[in-house]
């Protein structure tokens, strides 16, 4: 049992890697603050899009979104990463994991919101549509405000997930909380940075996973 | 663009890595089996447990399905790998990669095959009561069916993510499809088997999403 506190619970010497891990935990933070917004947005644009865009477009779109969908993130990453500075083309490991977790999760906001919008009945369009309003005002001030309510549950649940794959910036060796802990590891010898960064995820994330899990049920009991 | 056909689609790279890379695809198709079998039935069973509705259990089931959904599985990935020696515990890559996954796919299922349950009309379970069926009948013959069905649309989507985490394996050195595109790169100097490991990851799970979406359809349907 000793041995165990002193191996997975020694808080002391995390003491001396705190700067490190602090570090981390700031990069980690800052990802999160950049990536959800941006995902968001793209999924908007995609969304609207699909809504004005001809044919040809809403066809991209699908594409668009099936090829994100299907692709791990982390592939991508690696594939930003280390497949296209031989093209000359070349990300520092923070525009990496921005730009792919942004392409990636922009799919999936896509697709709920897309989801939302088509849950509007299409009476608010034609009754906007009378009332004078161009399609675009329409969209923005009849159908988008209505479209946000149904899929709420599903947004939030993406913004968590988002918010947890951060965490593959590890595997780009962008030095966020994971990997400074993993470097903390073997500074301090002893395993504890690791079980702080999983303790940090966990308290971080509890309320929310909480949350959502709450908002689900209700919504699938709503419909019923 | 001769360039591009150069890096990205040599035909000789692509020829001379393919069976590293299938091998490798082989794996990632192992992994997600054993994420797939062992998560949902896990998922599957503490549902059921929960719907017994045995109060110390259920909070049980409730912090652990939470503590699994709330730590990404490269931080748990990390923990069984990295940390665990220390406590004398040492498990092959291959083990870590699924036990996080699939306990992540397992608290996923949990909660939608429990949204469902919770889903069925209390009328459902009442009927089934006046009709003299004993609790362990009304779970198994009429609350249970209806109330995976209701959770399905509910887990496809999330069930593919996590499936799609296979390639995490490869930080931990599992020879999955993503580690052998890294390393059949390094062995040719060239990104060529990064395109065509990637072509693989697309041809496995496009048609798992675009069978999803009809999946979703299907049960949306059905109510």
């Amino acid at each position: 049992m000793d041995a165990f506190a002193a191996n997975f619970l020694n808080f002391g010497s995390v003491l001396r890697v705190l700067p490190l891990m602090g570090a981390g935990l700031r990069t980690s933070a800052l990802l999160i603050v950049v990536i959800v917004p941006a995902a968001m947005l793209l999924g908007l644009v995609l969304a609207a899009l699909q809504q004005f865009g001809g044919k040809a477009t809403r066809r991209c779109i699908v594409v668009y979104t099936d090829f994100f969908r299907s692709f791990p993130p982390l592939v991508l990453l690696v594939f930003l990463y280390s497949g296209l500075p031989l093209a000359g083309l070349r990300f520092n490991e923070f525009q990496t994991v921005v730009t792919g977790l942004v392409l990636n999760g922009g799919a999936f906001f896509g697709e709920i919101f897309r989801a939302g919008i088509e849950a509007v009945p299409r009476g608010q369009w034609d009754a906007g549509t009378a009332l004078g309003l161009r399609p675009w005002q329409v969209f923005r001030r009849v159908v988008l405000p209505q479209s946000i309510h149904p899929v709420v549950p599903p947004l939030a649940s993406n913004v968590v997930e988002l918010a947890k794959a951060t965490s593959l910036a590890a595997a780009v060796s962008l030095p966020d909380l994971l990997t400074s802990a993993r470097q903390a590891q073997d500074i301090v010898y002893n395993p504890t940075p690791l079980v702080v960064a999983g303790l940090i995820y966990l308290v971080t994330f509890w309320p929310l996973v909480r949350l959502v899990s709450i908002l689900e049920t209700r919504s699938l009991s709503r419909r019923i | 663009m001769g360039d591009i056909l150069h890096l990205y689609f040599n035909l000789g790279y692509w020829w001379d890595s393919a069976p590293a890379l299938l091998r490798g695809a082989g794996r990632t198709l192992e992994l997600a089996a054993a994420t797939l079998i062992f998560g949902l039935s896990c998922g599957l069973a503490m549902a059921v447990t929960r719907a017994l509705r045995i109060a110390p259990l259920s909070v049980v089931i409730v912090m652990m399905v939470d503590a699994a959904r709330a730590v990404p599985g490269i931080v748990v990935i990390f923990l069984l790998y990295f940390a665990l020696p220390y406590a004398d515990i040492r498990l092959p890559a291959f083990v870590c990669a699924v036990l996080a996954l699939a306990s992540n796919l397992a608290a996923v299922s949990e909660e939608a095959f429990w949204a469902g349950i919770q889903a069925v009309p209390r009328g459902q379970s009442e009927a089934a009561r006046a009709l003299g069926l004993s609790r362990l009948v009304i779970l198994r013959r009429i609350i249970m069916p209806q109330g995976i069905r209701l959770g399905i649309p509910l887990l496809t989507g999330k069930a593919i993510s996590i499936t799609k985490d296979t390639a995490l394996a490869s930080v931990v050195a599992v020879p999955e499809l993503l580690n052998q595109m890294s390393t059949e790169q390094g062995v040719y100097a060239n990104p060529s088997p990064l395109m065509l490991g990637a072509i693989m990851f697309l041809l496995i799970f496009l048609p798992v999403v675009r069978g999803s979406r009809w999946l979703e359809r299907r049960f949306q349907w059905a109510r």
